[in-house]
């Protein structure tokens, strides 16, 4: 059986150590070295790069998106806005892909200094709207029918 | 088992009814997603789930912290009590998510820093909950669980602000500004539903846990 005081003692010791461990993970530079994908800048940057694999994120280039329909590949340039990278997609994007939209793609970076992707993400922003006009886009109709 | 107070059925019984209406409202009624389409509206339950799993772990983490100092059993009780049914809308977040990433994002996984400590925050309060059923004086329990209660919550902020502090896959958090209003209306609706069925749940999970301490609590049956 715990004391009132034993009791109190835990409870002041588990809220430190909770509190030091928050602190830490608020104020150290974690998210320096661990980051989920790297911009075009980064990659550009990074000597090492070439042949990991990496996640590298940003926007798709409007106008630079091309389709290949026969086997449903696809080029597109991903910008930070200072660097841009060829991104050569050999799967199928998810139906919210567009030209203008944010991207993560996995991958390598090719010694032509292109990215070869066989996974591509599409990061959503946090704007949630009704449909222009009161209907729902086909999505997915349009990105096969008219990819513009 | 003490029965149900009316406080208790009166959660559960508005709870039912705000989330029928809730989700007629958000199947039938609030405009498709712009964007994602009819498949944005897994956002009126995985929201809901995730903000209430927040509330329910912030729940816990109080009565935990409250038990601490003042030994009452009954901060226990709720604390455990609100522990369960955080890890159960925890893993309804989980899974929506999932569900709602394979169509939008393109995966149904990826370890991006608010998946993983939303992962995270589930795997240790089923930790929190496994310690539980393996201590069997109820006064150690009691302790033992709440000091591992009060570690656990430490993930719930960086589960939070993972958004913020780092890059990731998912979306900041949305705010009025960044959304329809009618959508905006339906989520809360929703969340207020499942707000409602967590205070009955959490009537409902006080009780048993009080039941057990008294049963484990009393002195042993004289056998002949």
């Amino acid at each position: 059986m715990k004391t009132a005081t034993q009791r109190r003692l835990f409870a002041v010791a588990a809220l430190a150590v909770a509190g030091s461990a928050l602190g830490m993970v608020s104020y150290s530079d974690m998210g320096e070295d661990l980051v989920y994908y790297w911009s075009p800048t980064e990659l550009r940057a990074n000597a090492n790069a070439k042949g990991a694999t990496v996640r590298l994120g940003g926007l798709v280039v409007p106008g630079t998106l091309q389709w290949n329909r026969d086997d449903g590949t696809a080029t597109f340039d991903v910008t930070d806005g200072s660097a841009t990278v060829r991104v050569r997609s050999q799967t199928n994007p998810p139906q919210m892909f567009r030209e203008g939209i944010g991207v993560v793609v996995e991958g390598k970076l090719a010694s032509d200094g292109a990215f070869d992707t066989q996974r591509v993400m599409v990061k959503h922003s946090n704007e949630y709207q009704a449909p222009e006009g009161g209907h729902p886009p086909d999505v997915a109709r349009t990105l096969v029918v008219d990819p513009s | 088992m003490r029965p149900p107070s009316k406080a208790e059925r009166a959660a559960y019984a508005i709870g039912l009814v705000l989330l029928i209406v809730g989700h007629g409202l958000a199947l039938f009624w609030v405009p498709p997603e712009r964007m994602m389409g009819e498949v944005g509206r897994i956002l009126y339950v995985h929201v809901p789930a995730a903000w209430l799993s927040l509330v329910a772990y912030t729940i816990s983490f109080g009565a935990a912290v409250g038990f601490l100092f003042t030994g009452r059993r009954s901060m226990d009780h709720t604390a455990v009590a609100s522990a369960e049914a955080g890890v159960v809308l925890n893993a309804l977040l989980l899974a929506t998510g999932s569900l709602f990433a394979r169509p939008t994002w393109g995966v149904w996984w990826t370890w991006d820093p608010r998946l993983t400590s939303s992962a995270v925050m589930w795997l240790t309060f089923v930790g929190v909950l496994l310690l539980r059923s393996v201590v069997h004086d109820p006064e150690r329990r009691a302790t033992w669980s709440a000091v591992s209660t009060v570690m656990a919550y430490v993930n719930i902020p960086i589960t939070y602000f993972s958004v913020q502090m780092w890059r990731s896959i998912h979306q900041v958090q949305s705010n009025p500004g960044t959304m329809d209003s009618d959508m905006v209306f339906v989520l809360r609706f929703n969340a207020f539903a499942v707000l409602f069925l967590l205070l009955g749940w959490l009537g409902t999970g006080r009780r048993i846990a009080a039941s057990i301490d008294a049963r484990e609590s009393a002195p042993p049956l004289e056998s002949p």
